[in-house]
């Protein structure tokens, strides 16, 4: 059975960040807000703030990753708290100890605070109905299901050079059959009241179900960007090719890959964004990842300071 | 007997006066969110100091967090000038436990050692937690710890002094 | 022993009959109905005032978990569950730890069943051996340690070749084929139904299609070979519609559907509660309302509890990474009795699903309450209001999605061949 949103507390104050599905409003603007004061943090002398001073942060990374590990990791210390990584891939989860059991003993560690990336959606999920009530849940992405922080430092992105969400026009280009990261920025702009939504790739890396979420679908990156205000370049990963849902990356970049001529069909003023690692010649090409619209350097700032946001709003909710 | 407020606008200028022979033209003012702000942008104009406004919001640095959580509503600082070896004046509105103002100090520290920091605040309404003081006040008046006093500023700009109902802070 | 259950109102769906009477048992058998026959002198007299008296339950799809996955649940605790629910017979599928290939396998595992006295167990043979399906087990000798029918369990018979030889040499013999329309290649990987579920949850999607198609291949097969198969387990509106059409051409099959998917769909899955992950996985709630009106129009014959005890371990994993199946057995009677209430059947048609149309395609002499049969009864009070409280079952296996749900129907006594094995 179905049971209350369990991101938030009996008060309705965010304890876990999950998913951004279902996330009111409310908080997603609060967690942009105080990313905002974040960022002069990063932009004096001494770049931290007393915090999280004393609170332990576990990353706990199932599924390896260098970058999200990275930018959790210095946003908890820019937070002043203390850091413990784990890649539990060689440590006691792959001795057979269960996923739960890792996360019992952590919190014996008197952890405060777990950020997760798992490869199975729904981990995050587990996790937090498990943990004691003291300690607060951040999913790093899980499977295909969600990166919220992602998709939060995308609207932070957004609203930088856009400023205002009602009347923008956004496409997301790409695998978005495999892409929590994609998941999470749809959840993300239908719930902050962006208009027009459009997802653009071939059939086969497309759910079957996806304009249910709200979006506009379309085969074509010609028409699909015209007029757009904002470009989101997923990442395609080499297996696709394995599974028979892509003949080759140089097709794939043909119909697909961002060029400066398929971008020259969105606004002159559109923004070119991308999570993160590209694969530079297969979704986007160099001139337009290096180019003057292209704002993916900064992206990955204001994925420190949405990252701070989220662990002080948590840290402070009890 | 309920004594009244005084007025805002008469306190502004007694501080300004107060400060006139107390600062250089070097003088940095910073203003604390969100009272000491609209005082410290009319007391620039006042004194016409040269180094440009900056202004403090303390919620990163308060020592409360772990009771009350971080602040529903909080903004960004902004200190456009160097903060290393400045002669800094804090400026807010009411000065009561000395709390907000030994976070704006330690906020500052971490943008470097000024030469010195003084404070200027329109109220001392008395009750001090820490060994704080100010240098420079509009006028001492205290009321109960169930009282909160407030400042407000109208449309046209015009300051002024309410009491609110509140617990202590 | 001689048994007088006195006043309830007696339900026998094979004959049609409904009313209060009384029922009497003797060694064994049911010597009369109504009227007390000369000088009975009951050993003992059940007061079933208010109570429904039916033929004991038969359900076409009990895991017991022996041989081999006695960590999850043991012969004891299961067969102590299924009289719990007033089931007298039920059928287990043969993917145990070994499969059920080897006729000393089945042999013991009837012994063992047999020794405790409760439920009749008929167990399915392997299809294929090793459930491989590559070579075709030995059938005859399998029937004769027990096994009334031969099936793949969940695993799919990718090889079309293999299944129509399998299927033709069960036929040379009469035996009957029981087969789960799943594709391979289609749900390999998959864990949810391909819908909206599966896409905002990014859960690995099992189309329809991955039923319909292998569905398609296995009825143009029973034609072929005029095969008696039973289909298992359909979870489609697709499904039911082809089944309801190869009936109407008249195709010689049968089907059943798991209680689980009467009643859930792939919204019960919420945030990821793995006791939703089940094999056929839940589907829409227009496929859930096909199959519906599947069972009420007698495309589907029957309704299984399809009972799959797991381990608590194995549940608490994300959702793609825990095990499959849902306990039942204690459950199917009040599943059957709520989606009666909610549809508006009657109680002896709806009581016809898993009684006397499970015992039909089973080819069993079960199911019924005529003088003269064997005396496998349940006795229930079809009024209790109870909640499903998982600790309070008494199978090993906890993992049920109606956890905290209020049913009614509650069983007050269960009796096999004239004995009661289950008093409440």
């Amino acid at each position: 059975m179905t049971v209350s949103n369990p991101q938030l507390d009996v008060n309705g104050e965010l304890t876990h960040l999950l998913t951004v599905e279902g996330l009111p409003r409310e908080i997603i603007l609060r967690i942009l807000d105080t990313a905002h004061s974040f960022l002069s943090v990063g932009e004096r002398e001494i770049k931290k703030v007393p915090l999280l001073r004393g609170k332990a942060i576990f990353n706990l990374f199932f599924e390896a990753s260098t970058r999200t590990r990275t930018t959790f990791e210095i946003a908890a210390k820019r937070l002043s708290a203390d850091v413990i990584n784990l890649n539990v891939g060689t440590s006691s989860q792959s001795k057979g100890e269960t996923l739960l059991d890792t996360v019992a003993n952590l919190s014996a560690m008197h952890a405060d605070m777990f950020v997760v990336r798992h490869s199975q959606s729904g981990a995050a999920h587990l996790i937090a109905r498990h943990v004691a009530p003291y300690i607060h849940v951040i999913n790093a992405g899980d499977g295909r299901h969600a990166h919220p922080t992602q998709g939060l430092l995308d609207m932070f992105t957004i609203r930088h050079y856009k400023k205002e969400f009602s009347a923008l026009r956004v496409a997301i280009v790409g695998d978005v059959l495999h892409s929590r990261v994609a998941r999470s920025q749809i959840h993300a702009l239908t719930t902050l009241g962006v208009p027009e939504v459009r997802v653009i790739g071939p059939r086969t890396l497309l759910p079957s179900n996806v304009s249910e979420l709200g979006v506009h679908v379309y085969h074509d990156m010609t028409t699909g960007l015209k007029d757009v205000d904002v470009v989101i370049m997923l990442r395609l990963q080499n297996e696709r090719m394995n599974g028979a849902l892509l003949p080759s990356a140089q097709e794939f970049f043909k119909y697909y890959g961002l060029t400066p001529e398929k971008l020259a069909n969105a606004k002159r003023d559109a923004i070119v964004m991308h999570p993160g690692p590209m694969n530079r010649g297969i979704e986007i090409e160099s001139s337009v990842a290096d180019g003057r619209q292209s704002v993916i350097l900064p992206q990955v700032t204001f994925g420190i300071a949405v990252r701070m946001a989220v662990m002080s709003i948590l840290a402070g909710n009890a | 007997m309920n004594k009244s407020l005084p007025d805002a606008e008469d306190l502004l200028a007694r501080l300004a006066e107060r400060m006139r022979a107390n600062v250089t033209p070097d003088t940095a003012l910073i203003g604390i969110h969100t009272g000491g702000v609209w005082l410290a942008q009319r007391l620039h104009k006042a004194l016409a100091l040269k180094q440009p406004l900056g202004t403090i919001d303390v919620s990163f640095y308060r020592d409360d967090y772990g009771s009350r959580g971080l602040h529903p509503k909080v903004r960004p600082s902004d200190i456009p000038f160097e903060v290393v070896d400045a002669d800094i004046v804090l400026v807010d509105d009411v000065l009561y436990t000395g709390r907000t103002i030994r976070a704006a100090m330690n906020e500052l520290f971490d943008y470097g050692r000024p030469q010195s920091i003084r404070l200027a605040a329109l109220i001392d309404r008395g009750g001090r937690q820490l060994p704080i003081a100010a240098q420079f006040i509009g006028a001492e008046f205290s009321v109960p710890d169930t009282e909160q006093i407030e400042l407000r500023k109208s449309d046209e700009g015009r300051l002024s002094l309410v009491l609110t109902r509140q617990g202590a802070r | 022993m001689k048994i007088q259950i006195k006043g309830g109102r007696v339900v026998d769906p094979a004959s049609g009959a409904d009313k209060v009477q009384d029922v009497f048992v003797a060694a064994g058998r049911i010597v009369a109905l109504g009227a007390e026959p000369g000088a009975f002198h009951a050993n003992r007299v059940i007061d079933a005032a208010g109570l429904v008296v039916c033929p004991g339950l038969v359900d076409l799809s009990a895991r017991l978990r022996e041989p081999g996955y006695e960590y999850k649940a043991t012969l004891e605790s299961e067969m102590a569950a299924a009289v719990a629910g007033g089931v007298t017979s039920l059928v287990c599928p043969p993917d145990t730890d070994p499969p059920l290939d080897e006729p000393g396998l089945v042999e013991m595992l009837k012994h063992r069943a047999r020794s405790l006295n409760q439920a009749h167990v008929y167990p399915l043979g392997a299809l294929t051996q090793g459930l491989k399906g590559e070579r075709i087990t030995e059938m005859a000798e399998l029937l004769d340690a027990g096994c009334i029918a031969f099936s793949q369990a969940d695993v799919p018979l990718s090889d079309n070749l293999v299944l129509l030889r399998a299927m033709q040499y069960a036929t040379t013999f009469g035996y009957p084929v029981w087969l789960r329309p799943r594709d391979a290649a289609l749900s390999r990987d998959g864990v949810a139904h391909d819908g909206q579920v599966a896409t905002r949850l990014g859960l690995a999607p099992i189309p329809v299609i991955a039923e319909t198609a292998a569905l398609s291949t296995i009825l143009l097969l029973v034609r072929e070979t005029g095969a008696k198969v039973h289909l298992c387990r359909l979870s489609s509106a697709d499904g039911v519609d082809m089944v309801r059409q190869a009936k109407a051409l008249g195709i010689n099959v049968t089907c059943d559907v798991s209680a689980n998917q009467v009643h859930l769909s792939e919204m019960d899955i919420g945030y990821f509660d793995s006791n939703c992950h089940l094999v056929p996985p839940l589907r829409s709630i227009r496929d859930r309302d096909a199959v519906r009106r599947g069972v009420q129009d007698g495309t589907v014959d029957a309704i299984c509890s399809d009972h799959t005890p797991v381990d608590e371990d194995a549940k608490q994993l994300p959702f793609g990474e825990s095990e499959a199946g849902a306990t039942g057995l204690e459950l199917l009677l009040a599943l059957t009795l709520k989606w009666a209430d909610e549809a508006g059947i009657a109680l002896p048609a709806a009581l016809a699903r898993i009684t006397s149309a499970p015992a039909r395609i089973l080819g069993i002499r079960a199911g019924s309450l005529a003088s003269g049969a064997g005396a496998d009864l349940c006795v229930f009070d079809p009024q209790v209001r109870w909640k499903v409280e998982p600790a309070m079952l008494k199978s090993q296996g906890k993992n049920t999605p109606f956890a905290g749900y209020e049913m009614s129907g509650k069983v007050r006594f269960t009796l096999v061949e004239g004995h009661v094995v289950y008093e409440a």
